[in-house]
């Protein structure tokens, strides 16, 4: 396990440098997730590390394999587009079903209606521990 | 010298990712609600794919890309096959 590419030295620094970053933003993420009380706080930190992490991790991938190549590969920034695109759209979904099951079943300080906008201090005292 | 240094850097970063993976998994075993899982498992689809680029970067490989790629778009259409289930199957019969 202990092997790496063969890099000069500016570039083996700058992918060590995106590598180590993009893992430290990814694991913070994780521990937003595991930390946060409600499910409305616990939807934010999973994107860290969908935005910041995968780009950065992403970057040192494209400055390795370019250097290792001896040309230009931009074919990684394909899953950081990707990524970039559905991750809002699935959270958001799931967000929308999370309020919906807390209206239907009546749990929650969720709004009855989605006319008015919800506040978000009324959702600090929503669901824990339940089922 | 600036070989072990990166591979000491790239391992460094793949037990935090491991970690990150430790943690969604643990918020899959213990959210107390399902749209809890749901969200632990794509964040784990997400530190899945990252960590298979790290393996990339390591080998040399462009054979994980690929799998890197596939990851990502499967955990998404999961995601998104997960929230309509739970918006329409589970609470309104």
């Amino acid at each position: 396990m202990n092997q790496a590419p063969d890099l000069p030295l500016w570039a083996a620094i700058l992918v060590g440098l995106f590598v180590l970053g993009g893992a430290t933003f990814t694991l913070i993420g994780s521990i937003g997730l595991l930390r946060f009380k409600t499910f409305y706080e616990r939807v934010h930190p999973p994107t860290l590390g969908t935005t910041m992490g995968a780009l950065l991790i992403i970057l040192g991938s494209v400055i390795c394999y370019s250097v290792l190549q001896t040309r230009l590969l931009l074919h990684e920034f394909l899953i950081a587009g990707f990524v970039a695109l559905t991750t809002p759209v699935s959270l958001m979904l799931l967000a929308r079903a999370a309020i919906y099951r807390d209206r239907t079943m009546g749990e929650g300080d969720v709004p009855a209606h989605s006319d008015g906008s919800p506040a978000p201090e009324t959702r600090e005292a929503a669901s824990e521990a339940r089922e | 010298m600036t070989i072990s240094a990166l591979a000491i850097v790239i391992t460094l970063a793949q037990v935090m990712l491991g970690l990150a993976m430790a943690f969604a998994a643990w918020r899959i075993f213990l959210g107390p609600r399902a749209q809890d899982k749901v969200l632990g498992l794509d964040t784990l689809y997400v530190n899945t794919m990252l960590l298979l680029l790290l393996f990339g970067i390591q080998t040399g490989r462009t054979l994980y890309f690929e799998a890197a790629l596939i990851i990502a778009v499967l955990g998404s259409v999961g995601t998104i096959a997960l929230a309509k289930f739970l918006m329409r199957g589970e609470v309104i019969e």
